[in-house]
Order: C-alpha cells, then sequence, then structure tokens
C-alpha cells in the first residue's frame, strides 16, 4: 500500500526504522500495544485510588513511604530516559557503538532503578507490611510492583537487543527494536512520573 | 499405597469429578483419543498436521481452525445448556446436585463466550479480512499464530477442569466473594482466571493485530470510506478489545492473586472490596457485549447487500453509527449493577446513557431494511439468518431498554427476564450472524458450498427453537424466577413454561446435529465452487479463487470504488484483470515456524502447574514462555520468496493467466 509516509519518503529521508514498510508498520504494532499497557496501569491506578484509605491493621501511605530512596529512583529512571534518548540519536547517525554505550548506560541506570525499589520493598516487607496486611498495600504492590517488573522485562530485553546489534549492526530490522524499545522505556517513565506524583507524593500529603 | 499417590488421587480427581456421566466422558475421551492417535499414525499424518496445520502462520489455515474449534466449543457448551435445561424441566429434579448444576451453568456461559462466540468471530476476520482489503495476510501473521494458539490452549485448560480438578462454579462472570479462597477452595476457579488470562492475552494480540491490518495494509485506494462495511466493523472492534481486555486483565489477575498468593484486593477481610471487581469486570463485559456483535453487524452488511443485489444503503451513517456505539459502551458498565445501590443520580445517568444505544441501533435495522428494500432478494441460508435477525435484534434490545429503566431493573435484574434478554441479543445477534457468515463465505474457504436445503431445514429448527426455549424465560422472569437457580418447587406456577422452555432446547439441539450433518455431507458432496464468485458478490474477496491461493493476490488490486469488486465486474473489467505473466513477481511470503504452537504449550503447563500450586510445573512452563520469547527474538529468517514462476504456474492452473 502506498502510505503518505513511503511517498515523502523520496523528499525527506526517513530515519532508518521506518524507512522499511513491513518495519514500519511494527512500529504502529507497538504503539497499539502501549494502548493495552496504558489501559492496564490505568485500571491498576484506579484500584489503588479506591483502595488508598483501606489500610485495616496496616500502616497509612504517609507512615509508610520514605522519599529519600523514591528520589533516587526518580533521578535515575528519568536519566535512563535520557540516555535512551541519546542511544537513539547515535543510531539515526549510524554510529552502532555510541548506540551500544548509551544502552548500556541505559541499563545500568535501569538496574540501579530496579535495585533501589527491591531494597525498599525489602524494607517494607521488613516491617511487616505485605499486601497479606491490607487492601491498600495490595493495591500499592501491585502497582508499583508491575510497573517494577516492566522495567526489570526491559533490562532484559536491552541486553538481548545489545546481542543483536553486535552481531548485525544497525540495520532497519535492528534500528525498528532499537526504537520500539525506546518506546517502551519513554512509557515507562512517564508512568513512574505518575506513580510518583499520585503515589507518593499525594500520599505523604493528603 | 505411597502417600503422594493417594494426594494426586485425590487432587486430581476429587468427589465433584467422579459423577457417573463424568467418567463416561473419560473413557468416551480417551478412547476418541487413542482412536485419533491410532488414526494418524496409520495414515502417516504427523507430519502433514505439524507442516501443514500446527506451524501454519497462513491466515486461511489459522480461520480453519478458529472455525473447528468454535464449533466444537459449540457442542460442549450446547450439551451444558441442554443439561441446565433438563434439570429445570420440572419441578423438584434433583437430576444435578447444586455443586454440580452451578458448575455446569458457569461453563456454559464462559464456553459459549469466551471460547465458542470470541473464535468464531475470529474465524471470519481471519478468513476474509485480508481478502476484502487485499492484502497477502494480515500485518503480523506469526503473531496471529501466537493469538490462535493462546486461545487454544486457554480452551483446552479451562476444558479439562470438569475431569481433572473440578470446574469453576461461581458463573461466568466470578464474582467476589464466590471466587473467594474461603468459600471456594478447589482449583476450579483458578482455571478460570488462568484460561482467561492466557485466551485473553491471545485476544488482545488479535485486536492489536487486526487494527493495524486495517488502518495500514488496504490495496492502493481503498480510502476509509471505501472499506467494505464488515472491515470497518473489524476495525472498530479490534479497537474495542484494546481498549476493554486490559480492565478484564487486571480483574483477573487481582482475583487469582487473592486465591493463590494471599493479596486482599476483593476478600472480605483486611480492607478488601469485591465491588471493585465487579466495576472492573463490567468495564470489560459492557465493551464485550459490542465486541460480540458489532462484527456481526457487519457480516449482515455484506450479507444484505449481496443477496439484495444492491449496495449497502446509507453506508456513511452505517459508518456514523458503529463508532458512536463503540464510543457510548464504555459509558454504561454500571447498568449491570442498578441494584447494588450506586444512587439515584449515578442510576440515571447510566439508564439514559445505555438507552442512548439504542439509537445508532436503530439506525442500522433501518439501514438494513432499506437495502432489501426494493431489491432482488435471494432466499439462501445466509439472507435467511439475516432476515431473522432483523426481528429478534429488535426485541432483545426493546428489552434491554426495559432493563435500562432503573426501578424496573430492581424487579427483573437477576431473573429469567435478563436471561431471556441476552439470549435474544447473543442468539439472534451474534449466533445467527455468525452462521450467516459461514454459510456466505464458506466457499471461499473450502472451495464448496453448503447444502441449501439442509442449511434451512438446520435455520427453520434454530430459529422456532430458539423462540420457543426464550419466550417463555420473559414471563417466567416476569412471575419471579431468579437465574442460577438449581431446581424450585411445584406450586410457583413455573411449571409449564419450563416444560416448553425445554422442549425449545431440544429443538435448537436438534439444529445442532442438522448443522454438523449439513457441514460434513457438503464436505464429502457439496457443490464445487469453480467461479470464485458464486454469490456474485460486491467486495474484493470474490475476485480471487476458491479456495484462495496461499499468497492470495497475485496481483495486489487497485480500488476505485466502494464496492470494489462489483465496479470492476459492471465495467466489464474482470477479464482486465486476468494477469499478463510480466506482472506477476516474486511474492515475499511468512515463513512457518514452531513458536507460536510451543508458546501456548508452555503458557499451558505453566497454567496447570498454577492451577494445583504445583510451582516446579509452573516453573518449567515459565521457562518455556521465556525460551520461545527468546527464540523470536534472534530469529531474523521469517519470511521466504514465492518464485514468480510458482505464482504464473499456479494462477495458469486456475485459468487466471493470459496468454
Ligand atoms: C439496545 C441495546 C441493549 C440494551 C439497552 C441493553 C441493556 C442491558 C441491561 C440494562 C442489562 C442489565 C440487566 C440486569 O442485569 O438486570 C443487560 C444485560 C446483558 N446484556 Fe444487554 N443491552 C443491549 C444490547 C445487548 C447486546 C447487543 C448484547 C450482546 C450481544 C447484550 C448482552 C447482555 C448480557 C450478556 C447481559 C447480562 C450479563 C450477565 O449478567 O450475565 N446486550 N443489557
Ligand atoms: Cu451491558
Amino acid at each position: 500500500m502506498s502510505l503518505p509516509l513511503a511517498e515523502k519518503a523520496g523528499q525527506h529521508p526517513l530515519p532508518i526504522e521506518f524507512a522499511d514498510e513491513k518495519e514500519s508498520i511494527k512500529i504502529t504494532g507497538f504503539w497499539m500495544f502501549l494502548v493495552t499497557d496504558v489501559l492496564i496501569f490505568a485500571s491498576l491506578f484506579s484500584t489503588y485510588a479506591v483502595f488508598r484509605t483501606s489500610v485495616a491493621m496496616g500502616p497509612t501511605p504517609d507512615q509508610l513511604f520514605r522519599m529519600g530512596p523514591v528520589m533516587l529512583e526518580t533521578i535515575l529512571l528519568l536519566t535512563s530516559s535520557f540516555t535512551i534518548g541519546l542511544g537513539v540519536y547515535f543510531m539515526r547517525k549510524g554510529q552502532v557503538r555510541a548506540l551500544m554505550g548509551w544502552m548500556i548506560v541505559t541499563i545500568l541506570l535501569g538496574a540501579g532503578f530496579v535495585g533501589t525499589e527491591i531494597h525498599d520493598f525489602v524494607t517494607f516487607a521488613q516491617m511487616g507490611a505485605t499486601w497479606h496486611t491490607s487492601a491498600f498495600l495490595s493495591a500499592f504492590d501491585i502497582l508499583v510492583g508491575t510497573h517494577g517488573a516492566h522495567v526489570t522485562f526491559g533490562i532484559f530485553w536491552a541486553i538481548t537487543l545489545l546481542f543483536q546489534l553486535r552481531k548485525r549492526g544497525i540495520t532497519p530490522q535492528t534500528a525498528r527494536k532499537v526504537y520500539t524499545y525506546s518506546l517502551y522505556w519513554h512509557f515507562l517513565d512517564i508512568v513512574w512520573i505518575f506513580i510518583y506524583t499520585f503515589v507518593y507524593l499525594n500520599g505523604k500529603i493528603v | 499405597m505411597p502417600s503422594f499417590v493417594t494426594y494426586l488421587i485425590h487432587t486430581l480427581f476429587p468427589p465433584t469429578v467422579r459423577f457417573p456421566d463424568i467418567l463416561l466422558i473419560d473413557a468416551g475421551l480417551v478412547l476418541g483419543g487413542l482412536g485419533l492417535i491410532g488414526f494418524l499414525t496409520k495414515t502417516h499424518r504427523w507430519g502433514w498436521l505439524w507442516r501443514e496445520w500446527l506451524t501454519t502462520v497462513d491466515h486461511k489455515k489459522i480461520a480453519v481452525m478458529y472455525l473447528i474449534s468454535a464449533i466444537v466449543m459449540l457442542f460442549r457448551g450446547g450439551i451444558d445448556a441442554e443439561m441446565l435445561r433438563a434439570q429445570l424441566a420440572m419441578p423438584s429434579v434433583h437430576f444435578m446436585p447444586a455443586i454440580q448444576y452451578d458448575e455446569v451453568f458457569t461453563t456454559h456461559g464462559t464456553i459459549m463466550i469466551f471460547f465458542m462466540a470470541m473464535p468464531f468471530i475470529f474465524a471470519l476476520f481471519n478468513a476474509v479480512v485480508p481478502l476484502m482489503i487485499g492484502a497477502r495476510d494480515v500485518a503480523f501473521p506469526r503473531v496471529n499464530a501466537m493469538s490462535f494458539w493462546l486461545f487454544a490452549f486457554g480452551a483446552i485448560l479451562f476444558n479439562i477442569s470438569f475431569i481433572i480438578g473440578g470446574s469453576p462454579d461461581a458463573g461466568w462472570t466470578a464474582y467476589p466473594p464466590y471466587t473467594g479462597l474461603a468459600f471456594n477452595p478447589g482449583p476450579g476457579e483458578n482455571y478460570y482466571f488462568l484460561s482467561l488470562l492466557i485466551a485473553g492475552m491471545g485476544t488482545t494480540m488479535t485486536g492489536i493485530n487486526f487494527l493495524v491490518t486495517t488502518i495500514r495494509m488496504r490495496a492502493p485506494g481503498m480510502t476509509l470510506m471505501k472499506m467494505p462495511m464488515f472491515v470497518w466493523t473489524t476495525m472498530v472492534t479490534s479497537a474495542l478489545i484494546l481498549f476493554a481486555f486490559p480492565p478484564l486483565t487486571v480483574a483477573l489477575a487481582m482475583s487469582l492473586f487473592d486465591r493463590l498468593f494471599g493479596s486482599s484486593f476483593f476478600t472480605l477481610t483486611r480492607g478488601g472490596m469485591p465491588m471493585m471487581y465487579v466495576n472492573l469486570f463490567w468495564l470489560f463485559g459492557h465493551p464485550e457485549v459490542y465486541i460480540l456483535v458489532l462484527p456481526l453487524f457487519g457480516v449482515f452488511s455484506e450479507v444484505v447487500a449481496t443477496y439484495s443485489k444492491k449496495a449497502l444503503f446509507g453506508y456513511p451513517m452505517m459508518v456514523v453509527s458503529v463508532l458512536a456505539i463503540m464510543f457510548l459502551s464504555y459509558g454504561t458498565w454500571v447498568h449491570h449493577f442498578f441494584t447494588m445501590g450506586a444512587g439515584p443520580a449515578v442510576n440515571a445517568f447510566f439508564g439514559l446513557s445505555t438507552m442512548l444505544i439504542a439509537i445508532p441501533t436503530g439506525v442500522k435495522i433501518f439501514n438494513w431494511i432499506f437495502t432489501m428494500w426494493g431489491g432482488r432478494i435471494q432466499m439462501t441460508t445466509a439472507m435467511l439468518y439475516q432476515m431473522a435477525f432483523i426481528p429478534t435484534f429488535v426485541i432483545g434490545g426493546a428489552s434491554g431498554v426495559m432493563l435500562a429503566v432503573v426501578p424496573a431493573d430492581y424487579q427483573l435484574h437477576n431473573t429469567y427476564f435478563l436471561i431471556a434478554h441476552f439470549h435474544n441479543v447473543i442468539i439472534g445477534g451474534t449466533l445467527f450472524g455468525l452462521l450467516s457468515g459461514m454459510y456466505y463465505w464458506w466457499p471461499k474457504m473450502f472451495g464448496m458450498k453448503l447444502n441449501e436445503r439442509q442449511g434451512k431445514v438446520a435455520f427453520w429448527l434454530f430459529f422456532i427453537g430458539f423462540w420457543i426455549t426464550f419466550t417463555p424465560q420473559y414471563l417466567l422472569g416476569l412471575k419471579g424466577m431468579t437465574r442460577r437457580l438449581y431446581t424450585y418447587p411445584a406450586g410457583l406456577g413455573w411449571h409449564e413454561l419450563n416444560v416448553i422452555s425445554t422442549v425449545g432446547a431440544w429443538i435448537m439441539g436438534a439444529g445442532f446435529v442438522a448443522l454438523v450433518y449439513n457441514v460434513v455431507w457438503s464436505l464429502l458432496y457439496g457443490e464445487r465452487d469453480v467461479t470464485g464468485d458464486p454469490w456474485d458478490g460486491r467486495t474484493l474477496e470474490w475476485s480471487l479463487p476458491s479456495p484462495v491461493p496461499e499468497y492470495n493476490f497475485a496481483r495486489i488490486p487497485v480500488v476505485h470504488e466502494r464496492d470494489a469488486w462489483w465496479a470492476m465486474k459492471q465495467k466489464g473489467q474482470t477479464m482486465a484483470h486476468a494477469l499478463r505473466p510480466e506482472d506477476v513477481h516474486d511474492i515475499e511470503m511468512p515463513k512457518n515456524t514452531p513458536i507460536p504452537f510451543l508458546l501456548g504449550v508452555s503458557f499451558f503447563v505453566l497454567g496447570f502447574g498454577m492451577t494445583f500450586k504445583w510451582w516446579p510445573i509452573a516453573i518449567v512452563g515459565i521457562l518455556g514462555v521465556i525460551a520461545c520469547l527468546l527464540f523470536s527474538g534472534f530469529d531474523y529468517d521469517d519470511h521466504h520468496h514465492l518464485e514468480a514462476d510458482v505464482v504464473r504456474q499456479t494462477e495458469a492452473s486456475l485459468g487466471r493467466l493470459q496468454g
């Protein structure tokens, strides 16, 4: 099919990940997948909003949250969003080493994020605040935990991409894969901003 | 006996699966399975099965597999229905104990909606959407195969529940606290949640796939307003799936965690809130009923135009009303629980929003009638289903509007009136539409027509049986008979109506037998379709030979008009359409792969392990899933080239090549 995108290709060269029609269709598909993921998080957020006050015998958000580690996580994740952006920038310039370098930085920042989060959760568990305790904690754990699981998955995904890049260099296919990965990573960053605001800040203030 | 054997027997075969009828079925399944294995071995079909079916990524073959599964599931759900009706025919019958009755109504509803209607719809999507838009396959053929196998293994996981461990018994809606561990300790509900999670993943992927296919894979010239109506409804249904399945996934996962890992989302203790489940479920559930019916609106729009020999009346209004239904369907979910006390303002809002949906639906009904108006109508089986659909669906919709009147719903909620309402729309709309589509597109899928005489017999049995079954249920509802009642005493005035209803169910059962006979007979002796266009159709799929070659279109058509094939025929361009050899080029086709099948198996193992909390088995399943993902991540060899010469030969053998 002759898309406007493909027709214009002659005049403005498209970025490499869009240049091949088939790969470009896969990017559309990935956006659709992100739509479903947005809705998963929307459902989890609404559950959290409903259960926020159902603390039963357990701690309230205000008693539980410590802002120090959360600030650290935020800085790590936001920075990683920037570094993957740099990665894609160098990918479009065809510099595979720079791309891989920035991806490794991204992975390390992501791992720092996950490590801090796990440490945080373990601390809560030692205080006896697990999701057995109350509906609030169930909702909190599943919301933040789903996000954390996504980040963890993203780290492993990036590692498999590094192997592919090393073997094949930057081709329309690998470029498309890196690009969808970066979309995924930015998306997780946006979700985190909402978690930070609606869960942590809100829990501390209200 | 070593203790683990007793434990195994106890867990896998608790008393609830040791009823005589189930033991009989066990024996039948084992014999049938052995027979099948024997047959495949004797005729050396294993390789064929693996190469042609289990590893295929061809949308046309996937359609056939969906269709077979859907008909098998229609049989299973139908048997459940006959059992329910047998129990209710007379007062105080105890043919099934309460616990088994609960299991049977739960599996009936779940199977009919998730494992019969959904795959049947996907069978039609797969069979014709790429052909209608002039594409060689769907956007993501491998993902398409994964969707199928996730559905299939989800369905298998659900269906083995009644012979291993016990079926779920909390209704197809699976409300807590009925599903809570405290009240429902067996593995049954685990089966429900896990199988729906697995099949639901497949469905979400199908939604994504067909949305992208219809957005990005259309032939040149096919603008949005030139798409056949069925393609429109496919697109809109896919969008509905995208937005509806995530809340379901979340609700199911939370219920599962409550049961397996001791969280407290929907428990009655520690601040849990069952009401939250109900909201999430219906946030999915109401759009789901439109997922079930919109594709069939598309089918009817194709069928009515073809057999009336007229273009669809009011096409732009049809598109607008489909879109309106899509948006409105997200604003009505509370009508499923008016009685749970949300307060008059909320109830009034949702009552009105529900009634609003009747308007676009009414527009569509009028447009179908005006399409027939003044047309040369051919009374084929597919058209009969279309004609039966109109009054049936109108009455179902009208009873829906009655239920949307909040004070009336306080009386009618969860009575047989509600049961009659949704069977009226689901059988009248969804099932009739599916069968209509099956008769219409059968020649395209299999290369022969279904016998019309037999088809009409089946139709009349279904149609008459339907009304005899469900009209009495409206009256029973008004007389106060509630749903999910395993038996009732004499003297309430319910007896006669229930007898009539059961007789109707037998007639529908006879309709199913006639349908299967029709299919088998036609496969053996049916009239071959040599033209590729047996109904004098209007859309592009009829420009192809039946059955369609692997690559669909040797040359991608260019579309100028809405009913593209009809327009070509009018302008006498069908011969010009015959190919010149030099127009044929190499074609890139997706390559078969075992990964989707293996992914399905892995999820099945994972689901089975989690159902019984046998973690080592679950871990094996997870490892399988990871292996499949890794393998497909590193696999760049996913397509092959079909030589132009092969295509030329195929086309020539079909008489479609010039010179
Ligand atoms: C004008 C159109 C419709 C209206 C106004 C309408 C209205 C309603 C209302 C108010 C209820 C809730 C009744 C209660 O629980 O007391 C209901 C239930 C239901 N409707 Fe409809 N409906 C319409 C169309 C449909 C369609 C097209 C389908 C499916 C193809 C459908 C399937 C169902 C199902 C499955 C239930 C019951 C679910 C359950 O509780 O198990 N409805 N409808
Ligand atoms: Cu509804």
